[in-house]
């Protein structure tokens, strides 16, 4: 792979991740205009005819989905892109899309809900992007990106690991890391090289017919689909990712994805500046979760704060992955509002205090 | 001795699983004849929907995918945007596209996509047992309409072919149907018209094509020609609604 980087530039995430899209080798997008996300389309609809891709604005994030499965279907490297209340119109299409195992990345910049919510940041949809996509017994490939460049960074990969497991790929981030600027440097050159697939539907020739589909109404060929599907999962597991930023002295560590992690850092970094040996445990990619790094870590520390914009989502996958081995406790603000590193230090500090009170 | 009737390249030598006396089959062969005289069958791509005939591609001896219910234009459309220029239809129902899919199939119409629909009309749900569908007839007994279709309450049949024909994406659309083999003929002759605007790269078109339902009719079969013909016909107007369309390509 080319790893040589260009200059930076400085860039919104929203565009970062398009522009990544393009030096990805994207061939077709397909998305609906929805807040905090439009400028994935905006910058798409500018820049990805001009490289041979075709850009479509649909009538609706469940035309866009189906459209992403057709061209998906006919072998092409392709995305959507949405915001929250899209996401949940999208469920339809990507149960079809991890039942047919057709490749695609759909980026999800969330906001606050339920219902129409707001525009504003949030981590609430963590649940419905790592726990099914859709009904059935499918899943995500979720990645979570902290930064702009790592946003740019793991949109490539993401593509990347669509086709390596025939698998939708989610990029799972917020109103604030899409709507911000920072330096991105992007990395030059397609990822892996990449053919026509011989099960996409390209037009048969004189070869054997293809299909994509996802029904099989045998319930024994249903159940052996989907036992393949669980293996392709559990295959996928080697694909976990995840960064321990002062971990090794640690007596209590934050566990943070995303925009949260980068105000978790700050908060572990003042609790060093006061003689609290903080760590920050950050999960880069949430499905599959890092279950090995927080298992790890609970062997280590007195107690780990989770800390997201939700009532407490991914702090169940911490506690699984802790079995009560140490105590975990949970910080969020919910419908937009961003938690502050003063915030999080009290909540360090205050989890320190109950666990040296017992 | 000289072969003078065969099963079309573009089927494949599967038994349909259709009803005694179903139209689907006709249409199904109407289509591959249509795709093997145009000798389109290796660049054709099939998308099939959700209805009794959501395993078309079982039937057809193409590339197909099948889509979620109602979604087929929007498949199509995928398909249609990153390979240009292979051949692309979508074979679907009357709930599934004047219900569930009204979004897409207007829109696919509306943008001129370049490819072709089969419409079958057959005024009911057929796979979920027999229920009303946009499409049923006022006064019609379905088996959610038991006493008859009640216009004041669940409106009345819409009308596909006519309301498509209004947008200017459009390149060819007509209605025919299923009774007689002077109307099969047409029906055929429609199929080709369709195919063949897309392959001149002229828009979207669509065969809105009256189909017979005979078990949840509940008549035979000969009987259910006949009641298409009687009933069907004097609420859906057979003819060619655009036929010299050509989406403005800036």
């Amino acid at each position: 792979m080319a790893t040589a980087l260009t200059d930076r530039v400085l860039m919104k995430g929203n565009e970062a991740i398009a522009e990544a899209a393009i030096r990805a080798g994207v061939q077709a997008y397909f998305g609906y205009p929805i807040t905090p996300q439009s400028e994935i389309s905006e910058y798409m609809a500018a820049h990805l005819p001009e490289h041979g891709g075709a850009f479509l604005q649909a009538e609706s994030e469940v035309a866009a989905i189906n459209m992403v499965y057709g061209a998906a279907g006919a072998g092409a490297r392709v995305m959507t892109s949405t915001s929250s209340p899209g996401i949940s119109l999208m469920q339809e299409g990507l149960s079809y899309i991890v039942g047919s195992e057709l490749p695609c990345v759909i980026i999800n910049v969330m906001r606050g809900g339920p219902g129409l919510g707001n525009i504003a940041p949030s981590q609430a949809d963590y649940f419905q992007a790592t726990k099914s996509a859709g009904h059935g017994d499918g899943r995500n490939l979720v990645l979570a990106p902290s930064t702009i460049q790592e946003a740019a960074d793991l949109t490539l990969l993401a593509f990347d690991l669509a086709d390596r497991y025939r698998n939708p790929a989610m990029v799972l981030t917020d109103g604030i890391t899409g709507q911000m600027m920072e330096p991105v440097a992007f990395r030059e050159g397609p990822s892996l090289p990449r053919e026509v697939p011989a099960w996409a539907t390209t037009g048969a020739g004189d070869g054997p017919v293809r299909l994509i589909n996802s029904i099989y109404l045998e319930p024994e060929a249903l159940e052996a689909h989907n036992q393949r599907l669980q293996e392709k999962y559990r295959r996928m597991q080697v694909e976990v990712r995840s960064e321990a930023y002062l971990m090794d002295d640690a007596v209590v560590a934050v566990a943070a994805y995303g925009l949260t992690a980068r105000i978790a850092r700050t908060a572990v970094d003042r609790a060093r500046a006061k003689g609290i040996r903080a760590g920050l445990l950050r999960p880069i990619t949430v499905y599959p979760f890092p279950t090995q790094a927080c298992a790890d870590a609970a062997g280590q520390v007195a107690g780990i704060l989770t800390v997201e914009m939700s009532a407490g989502q991914m702090v169940e996958d911490v506690r699984l992955a802790v079995e009560g081995r140490t105590p975990v406790r949970f910080y969020g603000r919910l419908g937009g509002v961003v938690p502050t590193p003063p915030e999080v230090l009290a909540q360090i500090e205050r989890l320190l205090s109950e666990v040296k009170a017992r | 001795m000289k072969q003078v009737f065969t099963r079309p390249a573009s089927l494949a030598e599967t038994p349909m699983h259709y009803c005694p006396g179903c139209t689907h089959g006709v249409a199904h062969r109407l289509v591959a004849e249509v795709l093997d005289e145009l000798g389109l069958r290796g660049r054709t791509i099939g998308v099939a929907s959700v209805g009794c005939s959501v395993f078309a591609y079982n039937y057809f001896n193409l590339d197909f995918q099948q889509a979620a219910h109602g979604r087929a234009p929007a498949v199509a459309t995928g398909i249609k945007r990153v390979l240009p220029d292979r051949v692309v239809f979508t074979y679907q129902g009357d709930g599934d596209l004047a219900a569930i899919g009204t979004a897409e199939i207007v829109h696919a119409a509306n943008r001129g996509e370049n490819i072709t629909v089969i419409f079958i009309n057959n005024a009911v749900y057929g796979m979920t047992g027999g229920q009303m569908a946009p499409t049923t007839l006022p006064g019609m007994r379905t088996t959610t309409t038991p006493y008859g279709r009640d216009v004041r309450v669940t409106g009345y049949p819409i009308h596909v072919a006519e309301m498509l024909a209004t947008l200017k994406g459009v390149a060819y659309i007509s209605r025919v149907a299923l009774c007689g083999v002077a109307h099969i003929t047409k029906a055929k002759r429609a199929i080709r018209k369709a195919f063949q605007a897309q392959l001149d790269g002229k828009g979207f078109s669509l065969v809105e094509i009256l189909s017979t339902c005979p078990v949840t009719w509940g008549l035979q079969p000969i009987d259910a020609v006949r009641w298409l013909e009687a009933n069907m016909l004097p609420v859906f107007p057979l003819g060619e609604f655009v036929t010299d369309g050509q989406k403005e390509r800036a």
